[in-house]
C-alpha cells in the first residue's frame, strides 16, 4: 500500500482522527502560544508609533488577523462542507461543525476591534460601508450555519443543510476581500499584497506573528471541537467505548 | 529596543488607551474563554457518556422479565 493511500483513508475516519488529533492539540496550542508572544512583543512593544495614526493604529495586530481568520475558517469550512456533500466522508460533516463557532468567533471580534478603530480614527463606531457590512453577512452566515445545524436533530441531514449554506455563502468571501477595491468605502485599502507592503517591515512581521499564533489557536480549537462532536455522535459505537475506557475516569 | 519611556506611556496608548485595550481585553478574553468552555464540556460529555454505559451494562445483565407473574 502506497503511503498516500494510507494517509488519506487511514485518517478520514473519526475512529482513527480522534488519538490522532489528541495528540497535536498540545503541539498547536504551543506553537499558538509562541508566536503569540512574539507578535504581542514586536507589535506592542517594539514597533513604533504610525505617522498618521499614532498608537491607536496598534489595533491592526489584533483587528487583521481576526479579520483573516474569520475569512479563512469559512473557506475551510465551507471546503469540508462541500466534500461531505460529494462524498459523504462522515468527518468532513464533523470538521464544518467544529470550524463555525471559531469562525464565529473571529468575525465578531474583527467586527468589535474595527468598531473600537473607527471611533478615533473615522468618528464613528460603524458605517454602512461595503467592508464592514459584508463582514457582518460573514457573522450572519456562521450564526445561521451553526443555528441551522443545531435545529436539525439527524446530523447526516444537518450536515447536508449546513453544507449547502456554506457554499452558497462562499460568494461573500471574496466580496469582503476585494470590497475596498471595488467601492468607495472608508475602510482602508490592504495593508499587505504580494507585489508591496504599505507598512514598516516591523510593523509586518508583528502583524504576521499575531496572526500565525491565531492560526495555530484555531486549529487547536477546531481540533478540541471535533473531538468532542466524534464521541457525541458515535457515543454508541464500540471504539467510542473502548476509548472512554482507556482515558482512566 | 522597547519603543515605550515608561509603563504610564504604554498604558495610556497615546490618546487610544480605552480603543487599543478595549480591543486587547476582549480578544484575549475570548480566546482563553473558548478553550475553557470546550474542555469543561468535553468533560460533562464524558461523565454522560460513562454513566450511560454503566446504565446499559446493568440492562443487559438484569434484563427485564416480562413473562413472569
Amino acid at each position: 500500500m502506497s503511503d498516500r493511500l494510507f494517509n488519506w483513508y487511514r485518517f478520514a475516519s473519526p475512529q482513527a482522527f480522534y488519538p490522532l488529533a489528541g495528540r497535536m492539540i498540545p503541539w498547536f496550542w504551543a506553537l499558538a502560544a509562541l508566536f503569540g508572544i512574539a507578535g504581542l512583543y514586536v507589535g506592542f512593544l517594539v514597533a513604533p508609533t504610525d505617522a498618521q495614526q499614532g498608537e491607536g493604529y496598534r489595533i491592526i495586530f489584533l483587528h487583521v488577523p481576526a479579520s483573516w481568520m474569520s475569512m479563512f475558517i469559512y473557506v475551510v469550512m465551507a471546503f469540508w462542507a462541500g466534500l461531505g456533500l460529494a462524498f459523504n466522508f462522515r468527518l468532513s460533516g464533523m470538521m464544518a461543525q467544529a470550524l463555525a463557532p471559531t469562525g464565529a468567533m473571529f468575525a465578531f471580534l474583527s467586527l468589535w476591534t474595527g468598531a473600537l478603530w473607527g471611533k478615533p480614527m473615522w468618528g464613528t463606531w460603524w458605517v454602512w460601508d461595503a467592508r464592514l457590512t459584508s463582514e457582518l453577512i460573514l457573522l450572519f452566515l456562521y450564526v445561521g450555519f451553526i443555528a441551522l445545524q443545531s435545529a436539525i436533530d439527524d446530523p447526516r441531514r444537518a450536515d447536508r443543510a449546513g453544507a449547502i449554506l456554506a457554499l452558497v455563502g462562499v460568494v461573500n468571501i471574496p466580496i469582503i476581500y476585494f470590497s475596498v477595491k471595488w467601492w468607495n468605502t472608508l475602510h482602508q485599502g490592504s495593508s499587505v499584497n504580494l507585489a508591496k507592503s504599505s507598512m514598516a517591515s516591523v510593523m509586518l512581521w508583528g502583524m504576521l506573528l499575531c496572526a500565525l499564533a491565531c492560526w495555530m489557536y484555531s486549529i487547536a480549537v477546531a481540533l478540541m471541537r471535533v473531538r468532542r462532536i466524534m464521541l457525541e455522535r458515535e457515543k454508541d459505537t464500540q471504539w467510542v467505548r473502548e476509548e472512554l475506557a482507556r482515558e482512566a475516569s | 529596543m522597547i519603543y515605550w519611556n515608561s509603563l504610564a506611556d504604554f498604558l495610556a496608548m497615546g490618546k487610544h488607551g480605552l480603543y487599543v485595550w478595549g480591543s486587547f481585553i476582549v480578544m484575549a478574553a475570548l480566546m482563553i474563554l473558548e478553550p475553557i468552555l470546550l474542555a469543561r464540556s468535553r468533560k460533562s460529555l464524558i461523565a454522560r457518556l460513562k454513566r450511560q454505559y454503566r446504565a446499559e451494562k446493568l440492562d443487559n445483565h438484569h434484563p427485564p422479565r416480562e413473562d413472569n407473574p
